[in-house]
């Protein structure tokens, strides 16, 4: 069983949402990303998503741009977030993680190497936010070989259709994007993610996570009590950003705000 | 060849197709299903055509440049004269194209990037005529070069958003436009300005835009009995250049070249000419060639023109360039700007920038051939908005 997988199935055996932080690799600085994550998962993370820093972050709003763009400034290329990786996993066996970000960097270190390599580092699933799964079956065959999990987004414009094409090749789990707009955009309507989220679960068996506009713990807790998994990112980063300038900071006070999702979200589970 | 391009899922080739956000993707499909349906509807067809005949001017004449010709000594020159188009530019066929589109899909809110302006013009003056909403995503730097054309989109009451991500030009326009459209996905009609972006916005541009290559074929054949030798047009994104050569496609004596920003050369580094010197790769919702660094990072592009300046370029033009069908050659800043004087001074015809680079490449080709041959050349806009760019370079050089 994947690491995704079994996570999920320890959570559902004790009824528990689990709590999916996104990071950017490298924000603000290197040597800041290992120790982060490790902090993260002590605070409660169950799945970290790393994010792969990109030029142009189509799909992001401003504060993970800016995260990216200081990531980039310090020249963190893929190669680099797969060491990253590979460092975590030297003293975490268990925590899965999830690279996000935009197809190129990947079509530029080709397909195949890319999936040799992200097995090798630890990598557990990719979720590339520009490539729906039409657009990418070369490089989600590649990564079936490496039994990486190939992760996909929902959307409230997702047809029913198109969740029955798009469950049939996902992977580990499903991300639902909760509204229409970009990462860390403001709205967010619990009834209606509600109502989406029953018609997914009605065509597949995949743990069905909510991102985008999760913002506090009132937010967090709204959507544990309807998800399978909350994640987390432009509020997390927007701290990690508030702290720039002192980096020795950055584990605890970003590990404190997932500490108080943590709570929250484990209030909402029966 | 080429002609029967894009397959259902856009790709030309290996190039084009679909990259977006899951959220696009519905709004792509009903745009997809909406041109289809207007495409064939000779309702929709004959309104584009009254509107380019009535409101664009249409169509624009192609010019014998009899002195520049004799100067340059050897082929005839011919200019397609899209700069004669109301707003100045061929952006306009396409955004009419694309507005009357977004009305028949019940749209009330239009997005534009644009990187000279033109695109940005065009598309608010087609939204003033249509009641539309308009908002434009220009980047800064941008906006500082092209000023005149900042004033005229206010003035046409749409909102000229700046955009400081990124390199603040071009391309981060674009990111800026998507992430607009992806929040206001069901009021907002998105009009691209080129021929690039995910399907069908590669195919339908170039279908806009190839009445540019239709009017110029037929009055090519009438005026001199025959077809060009050559066609020559600016690649930035590419919507002028596909649309004069698509027409032309199955007329395999015609050479078709596209002319690239070498910006300081492309030794330097400092250019706009990912089919001359990038590799493919997938930005702005298609697989194209691309200025990347090793990494898959897109690099920041330089040309004296903002309209060239952008890294990517339609996936057909990747794909007539794998095919060779048709040839990429590139020329720099300073031999733009000196095709830009030439024109002025020997025809009394102000060139844009963009434009400014094909006529430069043409003044290379044209002493290789006879006098019996002739050079088509797009020339895509007129350089009223490079006054100021133009302007302070003369003042440089002192």
């Amino acid at each position: 069983m994947s690491r995704i997988a079994a996570c999920f199935a320890t959570l559902r055996a004790r009824s528990k949402t689990a709590l999916i932080p996104f990071v950017t690799a490298g924000d603000p600085q290197p040597d800041v990303t290992v120790p982060l994550l490790h902090t993260l998962v002590a605070q409660g993370a169950d799945i970290i998503e790393l994010g792969v820093p990109f030029s142009d972050p189509m799909a992001d709003g401003p504060v993970i741009q800016l995260a990216s763009e200081r990531a980039l400034a310090h020249g963190v290329s893929l190669t680099r977030v797969l060491a990253m990786v590979a460092e975590f996993r030297q003293t975490d066996s268990t925590t899965p993680i999830v690279l996000m970000g935009y197809l190129n960097p990947l079509e530029a270190m080709g397909y195949a190497a890319f999936a040799a390599r992200a097995q090798q580092a630890g990598v557990d699933g990719v979720l590339m936010v520009d490539s729906p799964p039409e657009a990418c079956t070369e490089l989600t065959d590649c990564l079936q070989q490496q039994a990486i999990d190939s992760i996909f987004l929902l959307a409230p414009t997702t047809t029913s259709a198109r969740i029955a094409q798009i469950t049939r090749v996902a992977r580990g789990f499903v991300y639902y994007v909760s509204l229409k707009g970009v990462t860390g955009a403001a709205h967010l309507d619990t009834a209606s993610v509600a109502a989406k989220l029953r018609e997914i679960r009605a065509q597949t068996e995949l743990p069905v996570g909510v991102g985008f506009g999760i913002r506090d713990a009132a937010t967090a807790r709204a959507m544990a009590a309807i998800a399978d998994a909350v994640v987390v990112g432009s509020a997390l980063v927007a701290r990690i950003a508030d702290c720039a300038d002192q980096p020795d900071q950055i584990p605890t006070l970003a590990g404190a705000f997932l500490a108080e999702l943590r709570t929250a979200i484990d209030s909402s589970d029966p | 060849m080429s002609a029967d391009l894009p397959d259902e899922l856009g790709h030309f080739g290996r190039y084009g197709g679909t990259f977006v956000a899951e959220t696009l993707m519905e709004p792509i499909a009903q745009l997809r299903e909406a041109y289809a349906q207007a495409r064939q509807d000779p309702a929709f067809l004959a309104e584009l055509d009254a509107d380019l005949q009535h409101y664009v001017g249409r169509p624009s004449p192609i010019y014998h440049a009899e002195r520049l010709s004799r100067e340059l000594g050897g082929a005839q020159l011919y200019f397609k004269r899209e700069d004669l188009n109301h707003t100045g530019a061929h952006k306009i066929n396409s955004a009419i194209g694309q507005a009357l589109l977004a009305k028949r899909m019940g749209k009330t809110r239009i997005i534009a990037e644009t990187g000279a302006g033109q695109h940005g013009v065009a598309t608010a003056t087609v939204a003033a005529r249509l009641g539309l909403e308009c908002v434009v995503f220009m980047g800064e730097v941008d906006i500082a070069r092209q000023q005149p054309n900042v004033q005229r989109m206010q003035l046409l009451g749409a909102e000229v958003r700046s955009v400081a991500s990124g390199s603040k030009t071009l391309k981060d326009a674009l990111n800026e436009a998507m992430r607009d459209w992806v929040t206001q996905v069901d009021n907002t009609f998105y009009i691209i300005g080129t021929v690039a972006g995910p399907h069908p916005y590669p195919m339908m541009v170039r279908d806009f835009q190839s009445v540019v290559g239709r009017e110029a074929r037929a009055q090519f054949l009438t005026l001199t009995g025959q077809l060009p030798d050559a066609l020559v047009a600016c690649v930035g994104g590419g919507s002028n250049a596909i649309g004069l050569f698509h027409p032309f496609l199955a007329d395999e004596d015609v050479a078709l070249y596209g002319v690239e920003a070498a910006g300081n050369g492309l030794d330097s580094g400092m250019h706009a000419a990912p089919l001359n010197a990038g590799k493919p790769g997938v930005l702005h919702g298609n697989r194209t060639y691309l200025m990347e660094d090793a990494d898959g990072q897109i690099i920041a592009t330089h040309s004296i023109s903002a309209g060239l300046d952008y890294p990517g370029v339609g996936p057909e033009h990747a794909w007539l360039k794998d095919t060779q069908r048709a040839t990429y050659v590139a020329v720099t800043d300073d031999q733009a700007l000196e095709a830009f004087y030439c024109l002025t001074r020997s025809e009394g015809i102000i060139p844009a920038l963009e434009s400014s680079h094909a006529i430069a490449y043409a003044s290379q080709l044209a002493p290789q051939l006879t006098p019996a041959q002739a050079i088509l050349i797009n020339l895509s806009g007129r350089g009223d908005k490079d006054m100021a760019t133009v302007t302070a370079l003369a003042e440089d050089a002192g």
